[in-house]
């Protein structure tokens, strides 16, 4: 049996049919097409490739493997949790955009080759972009401008990276390479871009927190786990990854902490959970990338819903600040313990998905007997309960009393809450299902009573830390500095500088020319003007004269002869 | 101003030394399970021990997130700016 057609595109497809249709067909369409994706992804079989050929270039844009169809099958549930939350409040823009935008992740995660790729890459920069924009507000349009320049780079960077890859190889296969080419690293820095890898990171805390609630649930999920995928698929065991991943851990970290937006501190957290999976990534054993397979399918559900929690907040409230929030668990209790929910989830409290999954990356680092790098996990896995576990749901639900008394969402946002709530806990107690899908065979028990009873003590401990410095922690009405300063605002100051001085050349520039195009019209008019010499009126009375003159001499001439 | 009795009883301040008390605690109750549990250190044959110790993962977790902690508030004496820094 043939299969010519990409998963991915059902959603994209959809997603353009969805602003013509109205009332429940629309709805019906929004729960259908992530169904009908899922569907598909797994109707076609494991191994199976179709191969068309485009100019000279072999092109599989169907192509299903193990990892393509885990990723693939986590962003359909996605977007089908994403788009019962965001029915009824979101703009037919967003979800639209939404939908292309999750449509083009499913389609990166089934392409054999990198031109396929690329272009389900583009697809998805644009479609995150409008995400963004249809949140409507001022902030939200520039942000989106920004963040789109920063993944057009990121784009412009990985299509040379590719071209220079089919160039010099002859293949347009996307298989896995090694970090030691040009070609290669560029295709790399193109996907780390995506990641929120340094120096760029700033770009998801910038970005993601102007989004409508419902369109930073969506935001959350699809371009920073894509580049997971690619990087998982194109760059397992390159060194490097150890080293960006932990950076990525505690840039995420400190920035959390510092931070007092509340879905900022969940932005910065996105990038704290990405760090570990491509630190796994780069570590580069079969556990480690199960690993990092695992995290990733967990981190989607779990940060989506700790998202939807913080978007209820934002929704019913209208104010997004931890200086402005708290003592919220009174009115919203679903909402509270949704969150709670999420937050225990992300910092790998036994009994959830993290504890699961992020286990199977700090056991890789383990049997490599990579002595730093698992002592750094580990207070990093601390270091989850700390910024986002514990900070999240104690300056939003508790804290002090802000004496706000707004209700639980409406049902469908209580339900896609409850749903992912359902999966955190279900993956925690039987993570079977979910280490069957994985791209290698597990051998990996996270129940042993040492393990319980260690991150027990870790995450306890870490929270006993966070009552204990609660004082250090007090929220400010600040931001922090990030690399985004460069471009938000040195090159600001740049460019204006730029334009004055340019400017200011322009006005001499100009007038001087302007002086001279004068001079040489002063100097035609004195000319030929009026007044000037070679336009001066010859008086008639002088031509009679002349005329006489001529007229004697005539008369002269002709009776002297 | 609401009175004491008005309030949620998480916010009353007879309270506080009662959560204090419940998550000490937890914490007393988080370590029982050393005096009869021996972890198998990860790196025996690079000779670090230290994982293996009693309560390890207790000190340890909440020495790393004193340090974070520190960490960030340095790094934020450098790095915070009023929100509306780019605002303008």
């Amino acid at each position: 049996m043939e299969f010519n057609f990409p998963p991915g595109l059902i959603l994209v497809l959809g997603a353009i049919a969805l602003p013509f249709l109205k009332g429940k067909i629309q709805q019906a369409l929004i729960v259908l097409l992530p169904v009908m994706t899922l569907v598909l992804v797994w109707w076609i079989p494991n191994d199976y490739t179709l191969v068309l050929s485009f100019l000279d270039y072999q092109l599989s844009p169907v192509n299903s493997t193990p990892t393509g169809r885990l990723f693939a099958s986590i962003f359909c549930i996605m977007t089908f949790a994403g788009g019962i939350y965001a029915m009824g409040q979101a703009k037919i823009l967003e979800l639209t955009a939404a939908y292309v935008y999750a449509g083009s992740a499913i389609g990166v995660t089934f392409c054999g080759d990198l031109i396929s790729l690329f272009i389900f890459w583009e697809i998805m920069a644009l479609g995150s972009t409008m995400v963004l924009w249809a949140a409507g507000s001022q902030s939200a349009y520039r942000a989106s401008f920004r963040y789109l320049m920063i993944h057009l780079l990121g784009g412009v960077v990985l299509m040379a990276g590719i071209i220079l890859h089919v160039h010099t190889t002859g293949s347009t296969d996307f298989t896995a390479m090694q970090p030691d080419n040009l070609a290669s690293i560029l295709i790399l820095v193109g996907f780390l871009v995506n990641a929120g890898a340094p120096p760029l990171s700033a770009w998801i805390a910038d970005a993601y927190p102007e989004a409508s609630p419902s369109g930073m649930v969506f935001l959350s999920a699809f371009t920073t786990k894509t580049a997971v995928y690619a990087l998982l698929v194109g760059f397992p065991g390159a060194t490097i990854l150890i080293y960006i991943g932990l950076y990525m851990v505690f840039y995420g970290i400190i920035y959390a902490l510092l931070e007092n937006d509340m879905r900022r501190i969940l932005a910065y957290s996105i990038v704290n959970q990405v760090g570990f999976m491509v630190c796994a990534i780069g570590i580069g054993t079969e556990l480690a990338l199960n690993g990092a397979a695992a995290h990733a399918f967990a981190h989607i559900i779990y940060k989506a819903l700790l998202l939807m929690s913080a978007g209820s907040v934002l929704m019913m409230t209208g104010k997004r600040k931890c200086t402005d929030l708290g003592g919220l668990f009174q009115s919203m209790p679903q909402t509270a313990i949704n969150g709670i929910i999420g937050a225990l989830a992300i910092s790998s409290f036994p009994f959830t998905s993290g504890f699961v999954t992020k286990s199977l990356e700090t056991a890789a680092a383990a049997s490599q007997g990579m002595v730093a790098v698992w002592f750094l996990l580990i207070a990093a896995s601390a270091g989850v309960f700390l910024h986002a576990g514990i900070k999240f749901p104690w300056f939003v639900f508790f804290q002090k009393d802000s004496g706000q008394r707004p209700p639980d969402p409406p049902g469908n946002m209580r339900f896609s809450m409850w749903g992912f709530s359902f999966l955190c806990i279900a993956i925690g107690l039987f993570p079977g299902p979910l280490y069957r899908l994985l791209p290698y065979p597990v051998e990996y028990q996270p129940y042993t009573a040492s393990h319980l009873v260690t991150q027990f003590q870790l995450l306890l401990f870490a929270g006993f830390a966070f009552f204990v410095m609660l004082p250090l922690m007090k929220r400010t009405l600040t931001i922090s500095l990030d690399f985004d300063w460069f471009y938000r605002r040195f090159l600001h100051i740049f460019a204006k500088e730029f334009t004055v001085k340019t400017s200011n050349t322009h006005i001499r520039i100009e007038h001087a020319i302007h002086q001279r195009i004068e001079r040489f019209i002063k100097r035609l008019y004195r000319h030929h003007g009026p007044h000037g010499i070679l336009a001066r009126t010859w008086p008639s009375g002088g031509m009679v004269l002349w005329v006489a003159i001529m007229l004697a001499g005539i008369l002269l001439t002709s009776a002297l002869l | 101003m609401i009175s004491d009795q008005d309030k949620h009883w998480f916010y009353r301040s007879s309270s506080l030394p009662k959560l204090w008390m419940i998550q000490v605690f937890i914490l007393v109750i988080a370590l029982v399970p050393e005096f009869v549990l021996h972890h198998h250190p990860h790196f025996q044959e690079n000779g670090v021990l230290v994982d293996a110790t009693f309560g390890f993962t207790a000190w340890y977790g909440f020495l790393s997130c004193a340090a974070m902690v520190i960490a960030a508030k340095i790094l934020g004496i450098f790095l915070k700016r009023k929100d509306s820094y780019y605002d303008e």
